[in-house]
């Protein structure tokens, strides 16, 4: 096989396999770090704008909202991350990374003009099909808004904005620092076409805000469950909490989605470790109905 | 049986033969065959054919080092610049058992399925030729023909020996195995001899004697069907076994290492000031590391969780979405563990219609 330089190299990315005339999916493509955001006042959140370096890389990474992609540092090792951009967003890929361990601290590290590596984009996503025509609503907590973020910046793009009913956003955080995709938010709160309600556990002097847990706050936003879906992404006592909320609401498990996060390592089914019975979380996940979910092991 | 199968003619290779075979290979090919390390007969590289031992029961690592080595390169990088890593010749391996080459067709399944197939895998399945050695005298711990296999199976090979006492009996399986045979055993090697009748008897007799000596005593007496063994499992899943079988288990993983089907792996890196490489390792369910988040939150925390993954993964998960058990009965599980957790025993009691409350002294009980 040749040797083939990792910035730049269309032609040589594409030669790799020129065996099987097959893509290595362990070898990652190249991508340059066009800006980062801190998003909280804990610094430990930041948003990595990424661009490929080629045409080619960018052409193959067609990803779907809440799906999920490989990063990788040359020496230091890759992790599984949500795209946090949307899909329509043509040009560039986010990804928004809380430093938790070794690859995402090296991350916080990079400098805009680094090159990292990306390989994907794996799993499933949103259900965009069955979310088309009705109403949406999105329950999100703390960090887990990555993917979220995505899907809502999509519904809310003009060329999808008809395809879809009320869009419901209920976002919450632990205080008003830590709240991110500020930029967002605000943009959000002028439109008319989105219902946001975004929440702290505990305000400050500033904070202006709705104050209360996720659980709380959607109950007495109470949106209906008529020809609805709702997608919930936070932290699991978040999560146990919104579920009875939901059913009240008279949301079915079928209309329930969650976001799993596992340990993971190949990203397509190989590995062996984010299983959850005969699913693999990077494969057949990580998006799942909790009808899905209440028939498969409780190992997540 | 007939001599000459459709793939081509079936020939006597007397024992001086396999060793002029297996010397002329060596000259142009890789060859993998068993090998004394120590206490242990694996499959490794041969230089000359008289490190190769065809004289065992079954040897004690499985053969799938040679396709899913321990440890592999997927890149080197320095810099920016990153470099795959360069195969090889063409590679045999060489008297491997039946039960083995099974464990292939159940990890192509895994490593060639979608949504991506294993370049690495890939390269070396297409580019080793797999020579099997039938499996005369099967060990107490045998169980291959309980999970849908058997000591004269010949599915997955392309070359099917039996050895006879004088000469091996080479059978091709396929038209691989014909070339390969043409190739290297050829009516000009000096070693070719036509297998007349009386040698298929002799194989008969051979294949009836093993497949009776894995009946005397079996625990597993009927085949597993794979679909019912799926759905008695998805009912066991809180099974009181799981407890005791997690309090006896040491977490050692030595059933993984010597399991010709466990396929997991981790990625890591090793680098130095710029340049180093990606490398892939054999990874184990049984460790807690395993599943553990960065977050801390472990999805299988104990050992129960962990042995229950092993046995669900192999005899309900893998059914669910391959339609095969993924498990070849070479019982290397069952002569290595330290506490003589007995694979076996474990599947009678979880399969046996007897209720839950049934455990034998092998599986249930603590200490």
């Amino acid at each position: 096989m040749e040797n083939t330089r990792l910035t730049g190299s269309p032609a040589g990315i594409a030669a790799v396999r020129s065996e099987k005339d097959v893509r290595n999916p362990y070898r990652p493509s190249p991508a340059v770090i066009r800006a980062i955001t801190v998003e909280n006042e804990a610094r430990d959140i930041k948003t990595f704008q990424l661009a490929f370096g080629d045409e080619a890389a960018r052409q193959a990474f067609q990803f779907r909202c809440g799906q999920f992609a490989e990063l990788s540092l040359w020496g230091v090792g890759e992790c599984p991350i949500g795209i946090a951009s949307s899909p329509l967003e043509k040009d560039y890929v986010e990804f928004t990374v809380k430093r938790m361990g070794l690859v995402t601290s090296a991350l916080h590290d990079c400098e805009v003009g680094d090159v990292i590596g990306v390989r994907g984009p794996y799993g499933n996503g949103f259900p965009m099909s069955a979310l088309e025509g009705g109403r949406v609503v999105i329950v999100a907590g703390g960090f887990a808004f990555t993917t979220l973020r995505s899907l809502t910046r999509y519904i809310l793009h003009p060329q999808n904005r008809d395809r879809f009913g009320e869009l419901v956003v209920v976002y919450g955080a632990r205080n008003p620092g830590e709240l991110i995709y500020k930029q967002d938010l605000q943009e959000w709160s002028r439109r008319d076409d989105i219902s946001l309600h975004v929440t702290v556990d505990g305000g400050d002097a500033g904070w202006t805000g709705l104050v209360g847990f996720v659980p709380d706050i959607l109950k007495r936003v109470a949106p209906s469950s008529e020809n609805a879906i709702a997608v919930v992404c936070g932290p699991p006592v978040m999560i146990r909490f919104c579920l009875p909320v939901l059913s009240d609401l008279g949301f079915t498990p079928e209309r329930i989605y969650n976001s799993l996060e596992m340990r993971m390592k190949c990203g397509i089914g190989k590995c062996g470790r984010c299983n959850i019975g005969d699913k693999y979380v990077c494969r057949d996940g990580p998006v799942f109905s909790l009808a899905e979910l209440q028939r498969l092991p409780k190992e997540y | 049986m007939m001599a000459g199968t459709d793939a081509g003619t079936a020939r006597l290779i007397s024992k001086n033969g396999i060793t002029a075979l297996l010397e002329a290979l060596i000259g142009e090919w890789e060859v993998l065959a068993p090998v004394q390390l120590r206490e242990e007969l694996a499959f490794e590289p041969i230089t000359h054919a008289s490190q190769a031992v065809l004289d065992f029961s079954n040897t004690t690592r499985p053969s799938k080092n040679a396709i899913f080595p321990p440890c592999e390169v997927l890149f080197r990088y320095d810099g920016q610049e990153v470099h795959e890593p360069a195969f090889g010749r063409e590679r045999v391996v060489f008297a491997m058992r039946p039960c083995d080459a099974r464990s292939f067709l159940l990890l192509d399944n895994v490593f060639s399925g979608p949504p991506s197939q294993d370049p690495y895998y890939a390269w070396r399945r297409e580019h080793t030729y797999l020579v099997g050695l039938a499996c005369n005298h099967p060990s107490s711990t045998c169980f291959c023909s309980a999970v849908g296999g058997g000591p004269f199976d010949m599915r997955g090979l392309d070359v099917f020996l039996t050895d006879l006492g004088e000469a091996y009996l080479a059978e091709p399986v396929n038209a691989r195995g014909a070339a390969f045979l043409e190739r290297w055993a050829g009516a000009d090697s000096g070693w070719y001899q036509e297998a007349d009748p009386s040698a298929f008897q002799r194989k008969q007799e051979l294949a009836r004697q093993a497949e009776r000596k894995l009946q005397i005593g079996a625990v597993l007496a009927n085949p597993l069907v794979p679909s019912q063994t799926q759905e008695r499992l998805e009912s066991q899943y809180e099974h009181q076994l799981w407890e005791a079988l997690g309090q006896k288990c040491l977490g050692c993983g030595a059933c993984t290492y010597l399991c010709p089907t466990c396929h997991c792996f981790d990625i890591l890196d090793e680098a130095d000031d710029g340049s180093g490489r990606r490398l892939r390792l054999w990874d184990c369910c049984q460790f807690p590391l395993f599943t553990l988040h960065t977050s801390g939150h472990n999805p299988r925390p104990s050992g129960k969780e962990r042995i229950r993954q092993r046995i669900m993964h192999k005899f309900r998960y893998f059914v669910a979405n391959y339609g095969e058990i993924a498990c070849v009965g070479c019982g290397r599980c069952v002569r290595s563990c330290p506490v003589n957790i007995d694979l076996r025993y474990v599947l009678s009691d979880l399969l046996s219609d007897q209720g839950q409350a049934e455990m034998t002294m092998n599986t249930g009980q603590c200490g």
